[in-house]
C-alpha cells in the first residue's frame, strides 16, 4: 500500500536524478524515462483497481498521524486521474523520442519531463493543501523549463507571461494557505473538511472564492484564461500536448477536490460556477473560431472544454460530477491526441498556419484520419467519447432543471464542430501549398516517423474505445462522483476515526 | 506587532501589484519578489506567538507554532528558485532583443494592423520581422 501511493512520486524524482547522471548518453536517458513511466502506469493501474475494490487508500509519510503528518491519499477520482495522466505522459514521451528536432536533443529534457511527472502524481495524491502547493510548484517549475527549452524569441516572450501569471497565482495560493491556517489551524484536507464547517459563512465563502481564483488561473477559467492561448502554442509539439492534456486538468482536479471536500455542497454558489462555466466555454470556442493557426485553435479549445468540466461541478449532483469526471478523462485523451496531430502537421508541412498548409489528405492520409477521429470526438459526434461525456453532462443539467446551461453547451458543441472543420478544410482538404524550404516534401508511407504515429494512433483509438465501451468508465465515474459528494469515507480513512 | 505585520504585508502586496503591471521586465521581476514576500509575511503572522518551540522546559502551551515558519521557509525557497529562473529568462530576453520591455504578442500586433485576413499574414509577418531587425 505504502509503495503504491509513494512510488508514483518517488520513482520519477529518482529517475530525473539518474537521467542527469546519465548525461549525454541519450539511450540511457531514454531507457530510464520509459522504464520509470511504464512502472508508474502499472502502479497507477494497480492503485486504481485496489481503490475501487477496497476503498480509499492513505499513507502517513514518516508515520506521523494526520493531521500532523504529511498525508498521501487516493480515492476513486484521484486514482483515475493518476492512471490517465501517467498513460498520457508515457505516450507523449514516446512521441517526443520519435520527433526529430532540436528540443529533444537537449540534455535536460528527459529529467525535467520526469520532474513534471512527479509533480503531476504528487498533485493527485497529496492529502493536504500545503503539499498541493508544493506539488503544483514542482510541476510548474518543470513546465517553465520545458516551455522555454528552445530559447527562441517567441518562447521567451510567451514563457515570460506564463511564468509571471503562474507566480502571481502561487503568491495568491500562499496567501490563501496563510488565511486558511490562521482561521482553522490545519492544512490537512480531511481535517479542514470538518473545521471549515465551524467557520462563519462569510469567511467560508471568501476561502471558497479565493481557492477558486487560485486554481482558476491554473485551469484557465473565464476571466483568467488570457495567458493560455499565448503561452501554449510556442512550446515544442510534444510539450504543448502534455501541457494541454494535463496541466490545466490538474487545476480542474484541485478545484473539484477543494470545492467538494472543504465546502458543503448545500452552501455552494453553484449558479456562480455555472455562469463562469458558460462564459468559459463560449469565449473559448469563439476565440478558437477567430484563429488561423492549428495550435492556437486547439489552445482556445482547451479553455472551451474546461467550461464543460466546470458545468459538471456547478450542478453539484452525482450525475453532474460523474459527467465532469468522465469529461476530464475524455478530454485528456482526446486533447493530447489532437496536439500530437498538430505536431505531426507542423512536422510534415513545416507550419501550422491554415493558409500555409494544404492537401494533407493526399500527401499524408494516415495523419488526416488521426486528426478526424479526435476532432469529431471533441465536437461530440457519436459514437466517440465526446458524445458520451457531453450527453451525460446534458442529462445531468436537464435533471437539475438548469436548462439554460444545457442550451449553451449544445450551442458551443456546434461551434466546436465548426472550428474543427475549419482546421480540416484548411489543412487537409484545401489545395496543396508549396512547403517552406528545408522541409522534406516526401513524408513516407504513413506520414511520419513510426514513434510519432503510434502514440497518436493509440490515443485516437482510446477516444473510440471510450465511446463504444463507455459503460465501465461511466459506472466508475458515478461511483467516484458519489464519493466526492459524500466524503465521509475519505475523511475517516485519513484521520483514522 | 501584528498590525505592523499586516501593514507591511499590505504595502508589499500593493507595491508588488503596481510593479507587475509595468512593462519593464526588471520591474516585473522585482514586483514578483515583493508579492511573494508579502504572502510570506502574511504566512508568518498567521500563527500563535510564544516562546521558542522544543528548546527549553517551557510549557508546550506557550510554544509558538512552528508550522507556519516551516511553510514560509518552503515558500521562500520556491520563490527564490523561480525568481532566479525568471531573471535568467529576462536576461535571455535582453540578449535577444536588447530591450527590457515586454514585447507585444505577434498575433495581437497583426490584429492591431487589421491584418486578420489570412492571405496577408505571411507578408505582415515578414514586414514585422524586418522592422524588428531595423530597430535592433
Amino acid at each position: 500500500m505504502t509503495a503504491l501511493l509513494s512510488l508514483p512520486i518517488v520513482l520519477p524524482i529518482l529517475g530525473a536524478a539518474g537521467s542527469i547522471l546519465a548525461g549525454r548518453v541519450k539511450y540511457a536517458q531514454r531507457a530510464i524515462s520509459i522504464t520509470v513511466l511504464s512502472v508508474n502506469v502499472v502502479l497507477a493501474g494497480l492503485l486504481l483497481v485496489r481503490v475501487d475494490d477496497v476503498g480509499v487508500a492513505s499513507v502517513q509519510a514518516g508515520g506521523w498521524a494526520a493531521p500532523m503528518g504529511i498525508t498521501l491519499v487516493a480515492d476513486r477520482f484521484s486514482a483515475l486521474m493518476l492512471f490517465v495522466a501517467t498513460v498520457m505522459l508515457l505516450a507523449v514521451l514516446i512521441y517526443a523520442i520519435g520527433q526529430p528536432g532540436a528540443e529533444r536533443h537537449h540534455v535536460g529534457f528527459q529529467s525535467v519531463y520526469l520532474v513534471l511527472a512527479a509533480g503531476v502524481s504528487a498533485s493527485f495524491l497529496t492529502g493536504d493543501l500545503f503539499n498541493l502547493f508544493v506539488a503544483f510548484e514542482m510541476m510548474l517549475t518543470a513546465s517553465y523549463v520545458l516551455m522555454t527549452l528552445g530559447g527562441t524569441p517567441a518562447q521567451v516572450r510567451s514563457g515570460m507571461t506564463y511564468v509571471v501569471i503562474s507566480l502571481i497565482a502561487s503568491a495568491l495560493f500562499v496567501t490563501a494557505l496563510a488565511l486558511v491556517y490562521a482561521a482553522t489551524g490545519t492544512v490537512n484536507l480531511a481535517d479542514l473538511s470538518g473545521k471549515m464547517a465551524d467557520l462563519p459563512e462569510g469567511v467560508r465563502t471568501a476561502f471558497s472564492v479565493l481557492l477558486l481564483v487560485v486554481f482558476g488561473i491554473k485551469a484557465a477559467l473565464f476571466p483568467l484564461f488570457f495567458w493560455l492561448p499565448d503561452a501554449y502554442p510556442t512550446a515544442p509539439g510534444p510539450v504543448t500536448a502534455v501541457f494541454a492534456g494535463l496541466l490545466t486538468k490538474v487545476g480542474v482536479y484541485a478545484i473539484i477536490r477543494t470545492q467538494t471536500l472543504l465546502f458543503p455542497p448545500e452552501s455552494q454558489a453553484g449558479t456562480l460556477i455555472l455562469i463562469v462555466a458558460a462564459l468559459t466555454m463560449t469565449v473559448g470556442v469563439l476565440g478558437a473560431i477567430a484563429q488561423n493557426d492549428v495550435k492556437r485553435i486547439l489552445s482556445f479549445h482547451i479553455i472551451s472544454q474546461i467550461g464543460y468540466m466546470m458545468m459538471g461541478l456547478g450542478l453539484f449532483t452525482v450525475a453532474g460530477l460523474a459527467g465532469a469526471v468522465f469529461y476530464i478523462v475524455h478530454h485528456i485523451v482526446v486533447k493530447t491526441a489532437m496536439f500530437l496531430v498538430g505536431g505531426l502537421i507542423e512536422h510534415i508541412a513545416g507550419s501550422g498556419r491554415l493558409s500555409r498548409v494544404g492537401g494533407l489528405v493526399r500527401s499524408a492520409p494516415a495523419v488526416a484520419l488521426l486528426y478526424l477521429v479526435p476532432a469529431l470526438s471533441l465536437a461530440g459526434v457519436p459514437p466517440l467519447s465526446g458524445f458520451v461525456s457531453k450527453l451525460s453532462l446534458v442529462r445531468a443539467g436537464a435533471a437539475a432543471d438548469a436548462y439554460w446551461i444545457v442550451g449553451v453547451s449544445a450551442a458551443v458543441s456546434v461551434l466546436t464542430l465548426y472550428s474543427m472543420m475549419k482546421i480540416w478544410n484548411g489543412v487537409f482538404w484545401s489545395p496543396a501549398e508549396e512547403p517552406p524550404e528545408g522541409v522534406p516534401h516526401v513524408v513516407g508511407r504513413i506520414g511520419g516517423p513510426l514513434l510519432m504515429i503510434v502514440p497518436t494512433a493509440v490515443l485516437a483509438a482510446a477516444a473510440v474505445a471510450l465511446g463504444l465501451f463507455a459503460a465501465p468508465l461511466w459506472e466508475f465515474s458515478e461511483r467516484a462522483a458519489a464519493d466526492l459528494l459524500h466524503p465521509a469515507a475519505y475523511i475517516e480513512q485519513v484521520l483514522g476515526r | 506587532m501584528s498590525t505592523l505585520l499586516a501593514l507591511a504585508a499590505a504595502l508589499l502586496f500593493a507595491i508588488g501589484t503596481w510593479l507587475i503591471l509595468q512593462r519593464a521586465l526588471t520591474r516585473v521581476v522585482i514586483g514578483i519578489g515583493l508579492l511573494s514576500h508579502g504572502a510570506n509575511i502574511l504566512m508568518m503572522s498567521s500563527h500563535r506567538r510564544g516562546t521558542p518551540p522544543i528548546h527549553g522546559n517551557d510549557d508546550p502551551g506557550n510554544f509558538s507554532d512552528p508550522l507556519p515558519q516551516a511553510f514560509a521557509l518552503t515558500a521562500i525557497v520556491i520563490s527564490f528558485g523561480v525568481t532566479a529562473f525568471l531573471l535568467a529568462l529576462a536576461y535571455r530576453s535582453w540578449v535577444l532583443t536588447h530591450d527590457d520591455e515586454v514585447q507585444d504578442d505577434l498575433e495581437d500586433r497583426l490584429i492591431g494592423r487589421g491584418a486578420w485576413v489570412d492571405k496577408d499574414i505571411a507578408d505582415e509577418q515578414a514586414a514585422i520581422a524586418e522592422e524588428e531587425l531595423e530597430q535592433s
